[in-house]
């Protein structure tokens, strides 16, 4: 059931290309039915679930016979955590991108598609299929940042396109040199991930797998596509690009390069959470000093994925708890951050300098952008109550086990955030003298900008309050055989 | 009974957020906390002095998988600490509608951070007790940031960034405590630490770095006496509070100095001794001294202040010295002799009645501050003068309220005072020594800001206190004195847990 | 060995030299009185005709085996491969009715059947005399469809360029075959192979006839007329060039490589030959600003991984190269006929006539937007499960460097790609919107949607393929 999620996104695009350009409604309309009907599709998939069945095959078909490659679509917690996330964000983006009117006919056509692609990578478990729609979704990327986009919109779409490229290709050397060490018959993850790869050969293919991911998850210093395209892309992008995105890097590095190579990624780890340490301090101490609004948000974007790649380096099932809750949260924080800051601020105020903002006074002229961007605000920061918390808390948890130092450092992230989250606060909505005469001509804030940030927020309060929402079908995907073999007792 | 007390002024708080209308909003804001009130007051009626278990008691599952529990319970001192809270709450937000100005969002605020303190208070497993932790101080930063004075912003910033290093330590303390013994359920975790067991589970899940047992048990240790430290503030982690207080309007002073300071306090006796009593003992020395500096530097700090609310500010440090030496000094170890665990359990009681009692005075001082500040808009010592003459009711009224604070026998600051000199003076004799000559610079200072702010030439025009404005003050005045006359009337119900500690503490 | 049979075995080729020269005829009658467009309608109808005929003939002929000495081999695998080398033609001629290059309409249609005669000969024969004839049939006849367009000078300057370097490698083929047959005294393959010998002479000889088809291939650093050639010559000759005799060619090359000399001789001669190729043709390909030369350089890489794919040197590596050489000549047929109808309408082929062209005719944006997503690598299309399964064939026989190096450069090849793309659908352009749908754009409507099921569906090709390489024994 759960993939149709995927067929009625990629026929919602479909039917795109046949609307008529002229009616902005029908677009808009067929854009948002479409996404809604994926999200409800993954609600019910997600209530009909049983997490003690493992993982549940929802499709096998052969297709490839030559090759060994099959329709293998299948779901365990974690897939079923992040198609939520992808129907949510998806959602709550076309709420976000509702003024578009500039070529909307393609601009939901690409963002269909690229929406497609993305639940098809989490429910792939056959790697080819997979690998198919994780290129899948590198073409839409480019066109809504080079066409949509602002601040040097083509530079940025092409330095993402080039990046995400290089990083799949990476991944696709280690895929094409695993399926054929393993016999070249099948390119079934379960059965690929049985085969016991040579020790010299996972020694090379898992950080070459692993970092061709984790170039999409953002992992330092990997990393520099991230600030600039998001800046560079148009809000709704930028939401799913920080949601989305960057988490299927860190789902395949997670459910490919992890599960297959277990040798290597016992060697490689201590590097890796090194690495994923200094992202979380380096993209908070450089999100301190950014002068563009959009730029604090894209460096904080890194920094809470940093914590994503450190779970996953822990090994315990507490630790890799984490990382997943943390995938869904930021998924919906990030989206929170990106639809105030581009549409709401953005659009109306023209700038995203934050010396220019500061005379503004958007905290008067705009009580609500300010109230859920103050919200957001905590959320990122790790407040409790929300859904960054709990997630930041179990990896902390995890880490302290193998990588004190990191624990601590992290903590320093958490800190280091708190401050460029205030600052940003601060000088975006609540600084300025009482507002100047133009104040009161910026729009009103609108029902679907209204109805996709509360939805949002909602999540991560639901989640920070009740994580047992998620928690209880992520925490046993950890003992399905494929995955069972990550955590160290 | 005790998660109504809790949400009801969140829910309230959600409420007023969205009226218009300031008339309604305040009414509500009245209602619930005259709500609240009623409910502190029945479970203090209902509180069972004798026993030493925990009352009012509710238990949920809510996340197995990580240890969250939602446990809240109430002994001696979360009733007292949940009486302080629901008293100076009330006292202002009505200070602050009076001579504020208020608005509905303020007004949410504070009851939003109503709520965030009584949950502090009750809560007894990490997770949601960490959660209402933070979440006090979030109201606060914007009460501060949105209606505070000219250097607003960097006083919030400063505030929130520093209290909250403290609470990343203390995060990671809890985190790593997790780890090795899967709970966050204080009581289990205090039945550990007692038995050594936490200690030995720490080395055995944790073991980094080849520390010993001991050192590793300090450094945990040490990140939770920061998170703790940082709030009361324990010198020299005090230097936010001087410009958080100064520069926050008046009433969020009194709720800050009333009830935020007292978090850190009730820190200490709940969590921190309990679960690391060994770790305490080993650090207990220059923990003492640091206590003694804290009286000491900040009494005379105070006196060389100018600003009205800067000199509160220290002398709210100031008292909570006194709060932090009779804990050290009744932590020493003395074996099982009678007599030192009967002054361990004097100590302590004048520990919890100073907290109460410094509370509402404290409170009561910034009060008049924030008349003086709505009066005239100054609030530097120098601005004033010869006050008695234009304003003797007043200056009456702030003339009790100072003499409370100074310690004047007959007034509810003494009480507290003299019992933890009492009890620290055989346990500590050096340190309790030194200290008194904090109580002397207090006494100066005291004095001091009343010469020069009550007598002398009148420089400024001053209406004297209307009936409405003084019937604010009152029944904090009337508090002073009632507990002053009749200490009894909390130490009843303070004395079965305290002597529970101290016993616990014995061994 | 009578003619008889001789002819029932060719009619494939004999309805096609029929239709050549009933196209001619028919064109010379129509000369006088008819529109260059009817004229070219006319003729592409025929041809397509004569195409479809034969192809209908091959399939459905029984005769199978190998005659006179290997000169004409009919087997599973030629009756695969002729048809599609006919449906190339058949697609040119189609691509070629809306461009406006010549009056000689007939002799056009003529040479193009020719050269598709030379194709078929070459795809179905081992013996390497018939190689000769077959290579310089089709050679010479593109040599002049290079330099058909008579008004233009670039035309001309191709075509020369392309005969000079064609009859020196021409030349140096012969050498080389002429070497081998005084070597071993045999000119069939499978004979040749079992007499030969690590002879440092026979390395020359393989050096040279690999020089030879790595001219007609376009591989480095025999490549030097293909940017030339693709930029001078009318659009559909280049597509011609591009798509089918590509295929021919390298089917052939491999048959030679695979049946008549050992893996080993041949195998770093062309891993150099395939590394070089898709260094120069994707790093060349950045700097470019004529569409056409980008395609050109584009082909030098292509015919780089298709060149990795043949030296797993056997049936999966045949099958992955064959596969990958007849969906990239449907791409680049299909990319040619985009060219061709911008060209026409814009009057360049600059990257800056694409600008906007996504407002001007949507279809053909969409078309070339899967043809360079194809090429570029990029899944479900033809081009990235080719790649990968050339790739995936070449990883077996343990060439991870040359894999990684293709993989790289594949990334790199985007780039330029998407600077197409970007024209087409980022910049604003002026230019009114093209005229509904015309037979090119249906063509290339027709070709996109045949490079997406391939992708999709892979195995509709690949399946039949390694079937027939199977039984063929190679």
């Amino acid at each position: 059931m759960l993939d149709w999620t995927i067929y009625v996104t990629f026929g919602g695009m479909f039917l795109m290309l046949f609307a008529p350009a002229r009616s902005l409604t029908a677009i808009r309309s067929l854009a948002l039915l479409t996404t809604l009907a994926g999200l409800t599709l993954a609600i019910y998939g997600f209530l009909r679930f049983d997490p003690n069945a493992g993982l549940t095959t929802i499709r096998k078909l052969s297709w490839i016979p030559t090759l060994g490659a099959q329709y293998f679509i299948a779901a365990d917690g974690i897939s079923i955590t992040l198609v939520l996330l992808t129907g949510i964000a998806a959602v709550s983006g076309v709420l976000f991108s509702w003024n578009i009117e500039h070529r909307a006919k393609e601009y939901f056509a690409f963002y269909l598609a690229l929406i497609g692609g993305v639940y098809g990578v989490f429910l792939s478990f056959d790697l080819f299929l997979l690998f198919v729609f994780y290129e899948l979704a590198i073409i839409p990327k480019y066109f809504l940042i080079a066409i949509w986009g602002s601040t040097r919109k083509e530079y940025g779409a092409m330095k993402l396109a080039i990046y995400s490229f290089v990083g799949s290709a990476m991944v696709l050397i280690g895929l094409i040199a695993a399926y054929v060490i393993a016999g070249g018959k099948t390119f079934d993850l379960n059965e690929l991930a049985n085969f016991a790869f040579p020790e010299k050969f996972q020694y090379w293919a898992f950080p070459l797998v692993f970092i061709g991911f984790g170039i999409l998850a953002g992992l330092w210093p990997f990393h520099t596509w991230a600030p600039t395209g998001h800046v560079a892309a148009p809000t709704a992008a930028s939401m799913l690009l920080a949601g989305v995105v960057m988490k299927l890097g860190a789902y395949g590095a997670l459910r490919v390069a992890m599960t297959l190579f277990p040798l290597g990624l016992q060697a490689w780890r201590h590097e890796i959470a090194v690495l994923a340490t200094i992202g979380v301090v380096y993209g908070g101490m450089v999100a301190l000093v950014q002068r563009d609004f959009k730029f604090v948000i894209g460096y904080s974007s890194v920094s809470h994925m940093g914590f994503v790649l450190l779970g996953l380096m822990t090994l315990t099932t507490i630790g890799l708890n984490g990382a997943v809750l943390q995938m869904f949260s930021h998924g919906v924080i990030a989206g929170l951050l990106f639809g105030v800051v581009g549409r709401m601020v953005y659009e109306r105020t023209h700038t995203r300098d934050l010396a220019q903002l500061e005379t503004m006074n958007l905290g008067r002229a705009m009580p609500f952008a300010a109230l859920i961007f103050v919200l957001a605000g905590l959320a990122s920061m790790g407040m409790p109550g929300f859904s960054g918390f709990v997630a930041e808390l179990q990896v902390l948890i995890g880490a302290w086990r193998m990588y004190p130092t990191l624990a601590v450092l992290c903590g320093a992230g958490i800190v280091i955030a708190v401050a460029y989250t205030l600052r940003a606060i601060h000088r975006s909505f609540y600084s300025g003298e009482p507002a100047p005469a133009n104040a009161s001509a910026l729009p009103p804030i609108s029902i679907p900008e209204r109805v996709g940030a509360v939805m949002l927020l909602a999540c991560s309060l639901a989640i920070g309050l009740y994580p047992r929402l998620l928690l209880d079908i992520i925490a046993p995907s950890w003992d399905s055989p494929l995955m069972s073999r990550l955590i160290m007792r | 009974m005790i998660t109504v007390l809790t949400l009801l002024p969140l829910l309230g708080a959600l409420v007023i957020a969205c009226i218009k209308r300031e008339s309604i909003g305040r009414a509500l804001a009245f209602l619930v906390n005259l709500i609240a009130l009623a409910i502190a007051c029945t479970l203090w009626a209902r509180f069972d002095s004798t026993s030493v278990k925990l009352q009012f008691d509710e238990r949920y599952e809510w996340a197995p998988a990580l240890g969250a529990q939602y446990f809240v319970g109430i002994d001696g001192l979360s009733l007292l600490m949940i009486l302080l809270t629901c008293l100076v709450i009330p006292f202002a937000l009505v200070a602050a509608w009076k001579f504020e100005r208020a608005s509905n969002t303020y007004t949410a605020l504070m009851l939003s951070l109503q709520s965030g303190l009584v949950g502090t208070f009750t809560a007894l497993n990490f997770f949601h007790w960490f959660i209402f932790w933070e979440l006090s101080l979030v109201p606060a930063y914007f009460l501060i940031k949105l209606w505070g004075g000219p250097m607003r912003a960097q006083a919030a910033n400063q505030f929130f960034v520093y209290t909250l290093v403290g609470s990343v330590t203390l995060l990671l303390s809890f985190l790593a405590m997790y780890w090795a013994t899967k709970t966050f359920d204080f009581i289990q975790l205090a039945e550990m630490g007692r038995s050594g067991e936490l200690t030995s589970k720490l080395m055995l899940q944790l073991g980094w770095y080849r520390l010993s047992t001991e050192s590793l048990a300090l450094v945990i240790f040490a990140g939770a006496l920061l998170g703790f430290a940082v709030k009361v503030p324990l010198f020299p982690f005090h230097t936010w509070l001087p410009a958080t207080y100064s520069e926050a309007p008046s009433a969020t002073s009194m709720v800050l100095t009333g009830v935020l300071s007292k978090m850190g306090v009730y820190g200490f006796l709940r969590i921190l001794i309990p679960i690391f009593p060994e770790q305490m003992r080993a650090m207990l020395t220059p923990l003492l001294w640091l206590s003694v500096a804290t009286i000491v530097f900040s009494a005379f700090a105070a006196f060389a202040q100018r600003d009205l609310k800067r000199m509160l500010g220290y002398s709210s440090i100031n008292h909570l010295g006194y709060c932090l030496l009779g804990i050290f000094a009744a932590m020493k170890y003395t074996g099982t002799d009678p007599t030192l665990t009967l002054e361990k359990t004097a100590a302590l009681n004048g520990v919890l009645l100073q907290v109460f009692n410094h509370g509402i005075t404290a409170a009561a001082l910034f009060c008049f501050v924030a008349m003086l500040e709505h009066r005239t808009g100054l609030k530097y010592v120098d601005s004033f003068g010869g006050l008695r003459q234009a304003a003797p009711i007043f200056c009456g009224l702030m003339g009790i309220a100072t003499f409370a604070s100074i310690g004047l026998p007959g007034l509810n600051g003494f009480v507290g005072e003299f019992l933890i000199f009492k009890g620290a003076f055989p346990l500590a004799p050096w340190e309790a020594a030194l200290a008194l000559l904090g109580l002397l610079a207090t006494a100066v200072f005291l004095i001091t800001m009343m010469q020069r702010v009550f007598h002398g030439p009148l420089q400024k025009p001053f209406v004297d206190l209307r009936p409405g404005e003084w019937m604010i003050v009152a029944p904090a005045i009337a508090l002073m004195f009632g507990l002053g006359i009749c200490p009894n009337l909390i130490l009843k119900f303070t004395n079965t847990t305290v002597a529970n500690f101290a016993a616990l503490l014995a061994n | 060995m009578n003619y008889r049979d001789l002819f029932i075995l060719t009619v494939p080729e004999v309805i096609l030299t029929i239709g050549a020269l009933v196209v001619l005829a028919i064109d010379l009658s129509l000369r006088r009185t008819a529109a260059n467009r009817a004229r070219m309608l006319a003729g592409a109808a025929l041809t397509a005709l004569a195409c479809l005929a034969a192809g209908t003939w091959v399939i459905a002929a029984k005769a199978s085996g190998s005659f006179y000495g290997g000169m004409l081999v009919l087997d599973s695998l030629t009756r695969l491969i002729k048809p599609m080398l006919l449906l190339m033609t058949v697609f040119t001629a189609l691509i070629s009715v809306d461009t406006h290059f010549t009056d000689h309409v007939g002799e056009f249609f003529a040479l193009l059947l020719l050269a598709t005669i030379g194709m078929m000969f070459l795809v179905s024969t081992e013996n390497v005399l018939m190689i000769f004839i077959a290579l310089e049939l089709l050679s010479l006849s593109l040599y002049i469809l290079t330099a058909f367009n008579k008004q233009n000078f670039q035309s001309a300057e191709a075509a020369l360029k392309y005969f000079l370097i064609g009859g020196i490698s021409a030349a140096f083929m012969l050498f080389g075959l002429s070497l081998i047959y005084g070597l071993t005294g045999e000119i069939e393959l499978r004979k040749i192979a079992a007499k030969a010998s690590l002879d440092p002479l026979l390395l020359t000889a393989l050096i040279m006839v690999v020089a030879g088809f790595g001219f007609k291939v376009a591989a480095v650093p025999f490549h030097l007329w293909a940017p030339d050639a693709y930029q001078g010559a009318p659009t559909a000759s280049a597509a011609f060039i591009a798509s089918g005799s590509k295929l021919a060619s390298f089917f052939i090359l491999a048959k030679v490589l695979m049946l008549g000399f050992n893996g080993e001789t041949w195998a770093m001669l062309v891993a150099v030959i395939a590394a070089l190729s898709i260094l120069v043709g994707n790093v060349a390909a950045i700097a470019q600003s004529s569409v056409r030369r980008l395609l050109a350089y584009s082909a030098v890489a292509q015919a780089g991984y298709m060149l990795t794919g043949l030296l797993a040197n056997n049936d999966q590596g045949l099958t992955s190269l064959i596969y990958y050489a007849a969906t990239y000549a449907v791409t680049a047929l299909g990319a040619f006929g985009v060219v061709a109808i911008v060209q026409e309408r814009g009057g360049s082929e600059q990257l800056t006539a694409f600008a906007g062209l996504s407002k001007r005719s949507p279809v053909l944006s969409v078309c070339m937007l899967i043809f360079l997503l194809s090429l570029a690598g990029i899944p479900p299309l033809a081009g990235f499960f080719g790649k990968f399964y050339l790739f995936s064939a070449a990883m077996s026989r343990g060439l991870l460097w040359l894999v990684i190096l293709a993989i790289a450069m594949s990334a790199v090849s985007l780039y330029y790609y998407l600077q197409v793309l970007k024209q087409i659908y980022v910049v604003n352009g002026e230019g009114s919107r093209l005229t509904a749908c015309g037979l090119g754009c249906s063509v290339s409507a027709v070709l996109a949607i045949a490079v997406v099921l391939l992708g999709c569906a892979p195995d509709l090709l690949v399946e039949p393929l390694l079937r027939a390489i199977r039984s063929a024994g190679l």
